[in-house]
């Protein structure tokens, strides 16, 4: 197949080798469960249970609301001894509203919704059983899916392309998941392209994953609408944009979606995700997390019940053999500091990256000498120097008349930049500058349209209030006339 | 030929300019276009706070130079630096006080359900019936304080509005560790 190969693009150092070649771990069940009502994109869900009450796995705990959402369900089964506020898997450190669970060790499933010919499903019915399950996005960016399989309706889907690039160093998540559960992924894809009425999908895996490529070519050789395509390793190829380009050629238009050039691109994860709620009925309950970095004892792949807390984790696998600078959850590139490890993995957590100094190699940064690296690595073509200087200096219209918008945040700037500048954090701050001057301007527009209703209403209250007092005082002149009448008569 | 040129070109522009100039008198434009575009930048909430009684007379007494342009407490530093930059004039912002966004909430232990505080809020954002405990939606408050001032238990208080996990925004990267530059 040909491939059209996106301008820029950085080398990392894999440091895949430490969890690659391990099978995945299953967890034990932990002493308690935390459940963020927040671990996707959109508006939070709501609530649906009260401390005290029992929980089978598989349980809804909160339901979606709102357009964009997606339902949380308990993990295991056992007690909600909580429902409070705890510190989210954020760098922010800020807290959101948690469902805490103890578990009863059981681990006793809820009456599961088995379907026996899922092909028989409609489009609707495919995409109503990934909202319930509360599938996301698993390859980080946590959109509901369901709400990615609709968008189908709108546009025609050419192609669906299933995204197992995993370009961020250290994670090999999706690279076990593709080793050991190929047929459940082929099958997911299966079920997705007939939720999307789509002729074909594209399974695009980096050339560094060979077991994982022979693995997905066996599970889908008897299937003439699937096809695996071995792509360059280069970074960000997991991107949605570049991955696209590279596959089809064509390029998403600046602040449109992939689906109106006929493109949907989900995640292996997600794409078993989708197996596992459409054969079995079985909601998104656990993921596999990568848990890496040079200071971790014992790396490895885990597939981890939702709502383990981070601290867990570190200590199942041995906990730290060297003082861990940062921890992150995520790929190193992209990846956020946590800012403790007593916090929870939600659905969008694919690693647990406990780096050392070493790792890190923090450095001074200097004044920028006009170079370029950052211009010739840049995937969507922008000049990162420029908008970093006009961020720097404050000026974020500035940085969006060159294209702050189209950037990804992909880090690969800052990676490359010799004086250690921190580009991709200037965009970052940049974009949520924007975002809050958006949100300002329609929350003061909504304030307008409050303040001219009143108005509107006052004045029309006066005018009633001076017709009802107009008619008064003509009953009343009339009752006047008719006694001055009465008199005379 | 060429008298006749420059004859026929002056007569024509003084024609041209006599109908402009009787146009402009006869076919004036009322409203000044400057006031509507800073009534626009204006939040449009009509609180009062700059002391006119909306914010089309303060945009006409700013347009007209007859205040300064740090007058809206709503719209802060920013609102008056944009305001500076139309106006072409320099201001200084040191005076201004960014307050952070606040918004108003009815403490339910002493509202007596006067009715007061609803009939002065210029976004109808605080619900409630005579003898009732009134409550305040959040979204809608500007934060104006009008109904603080109205109150005569004195049960609502202002808050800041905290940052949650949605509004957060990164900060802006320290760049304080920028050495100083290397004399030649």
């Amino acid at each position: 197949m040909k491939l059209f190969r996106f301008k820029g693009g950085v080398h990392p150092e894999a440091n895949k080798i430490a969890t690659g070649c391990k099978s995945i771990t299953p967890f034990p069940i932990p002493d308690r469960l935390y459940l963020s009502v927040q671990q996707h994109i959109g508006a939070p869900a709501k609530t649906e249970v009260e401390i005290g009450q029992h929980v089978l796995k598989g349980e809804l705990l909160a339901a979606s609301q709102g357009m964009i959402s997606a339902p949380i369900h308990a993990p295991t089964s056992g007690v909600v001894v909580d429902i409070t506020e705890h510190t989210a898997p954020h760098p922010s450190g800020l807290p959101v509203r948690m469902i805490v669970i103890e578990p009863d060790g059981k681990d006793t499933w809820t009456k599961l919704d088995k379907i026996e010919q899922p092909f028989s499903l409609t489009p609707e019915e495919i995409a109503a059983r990934v909202g319930e399950a509360g599938i996301v996005g698993l390859g980080g960016a946590t959109f509901p899916s369901a709400v990615k399989l609709n968008l189908g309706k709108d546009n025609k889907i050419y192609t669906l392309i299933i995204n197992g690039g995993e370009c961020e160093p250290y994670l090999t998540c999706d690279d076990q998941l593709m080793r050991h559960r190929a047929e459940g992924i082929v099958d997911g894809i299966r079920l997705m392209l007939h939720g999307l009425q789509a002729p074909r999908a594209l399974i695009a895996i980096e050339d560094n994953k060979p077991t994982a490529i022979k693995a997905m070519q066996k599970a889908c050789e008897d299937i003439e609408s699937i096809d695996v395509v071995v792509i360059p390793n280069l970074y960000p190829m997991g991107s949605e944009k570049q991955m696209i380009h590279l596959l089809t050629g064509m390029d998403i238009p600046a602040g449109k979606r992939s689906t109106d050039i006929g493109v949907l691109v989900h995640n292996v994860g997600t794409a078993y995700a989708v197996h596992r709620a459409i054969r079995y009925g079985e909601p998104l309950v656990s993921r596999i997390v990568t848990i890496g970095g040079k200071a971790i004892r014992e790396p490895q792949n885990i597939d981890v019940p939702l709502g383990t807390l981070v601290s867990d984790l570190i200590e199942f696998c041995g906990g730290y053999k060297e003082k861990a600078e940062r921890v992150l959850m995520g790929g190193p590139m992209m990846g956020q500091a946590l800012p403790t490890t007593d916090v929870p993995i939600v659905k969008g957590s694919s690693g647990i990256i406990a780096l050392t100094a070493k790792e890190i190699e923090q450095q001074q940064m200097m004044p920028c000498i006009r170079c370029g690296s950052c211009v010739n690595v840049c995937p969507c073509g922008l000049l990162p120097l420029e908008m970093a200087n006009r961020a720097r200096k404050g000026d974020i219209e500035g940085a969006q008349e060159f294209g702050l918008m189209d950037c990804i945040s992909c880090g690969s700037c800052s990676y490359v930049c010799p004086s250690h500048i921190p580009l991709v954090q200037y965009f970052n701050y940049s974009k949520g500058i924007v975002a809050s001057q958006q949100k300002e301007k329609t929350h003061q527009n909504e304030i307008r349209l409050l303040a001219q209703q009143r108005t509107e209403r006052i004045e029309r209250e006066k005018i009633a209030k001076a017709e009802a007092a107009a008619k008064r005082k003509a009953a009343r002149e009339a009752k006047k006339a008719q006694k001055a009448r009465e008199l005379t008569s | 030929m060429f008298s006749v040129a420059i004859v026929s070109l002056t007569l024509l522009a003084f024609l041209l300019g006599l109908i402009l100039g009787v146009a402009a008198k006869y076919l004036k434009v009322e409203s000044d276009p400057l006031v509507s575009q800073i009534e626009d930048m204006l939040p449009g909430s009509q609180c009062g706070q700059c002391g006119f009684p909306g914010c089309k007379p303060a945009a006409k007494a700013i347009a007209h130079g007859e205040s300064e342009v740090t007058i809206c407490p709503p719209g802060g530093r920013s609102l008056a630096s944009q305001l500076a930059s139309l106006l072409g004039i320099e201001v200084d912002l040191s005076k201004v006080v960014d307050k952070p966004p606040m918004y108003a909430q009815v403490s339910e232990a002493t509202c007596i359900g006067c009715t007061r505080c609803f009939k002065v809020c210029p976004t109808d954002a605080i619900i409630g019936g005579p003898k009732q405990i009134h409550a305040v939606f959040k979204d809608a408050c500007t934060g104006c304080e009008a109904c603080v001032d109205v109150c005569p238990t004195e049960c609502l208080q202002m808050h800041i509005i905290e940052t949650t996990l949605s509004s957060w925004t990164w900060p802006k990267p320290n760049t304080k560790a920028l050495p100083p530059p290397i004399a030649a």
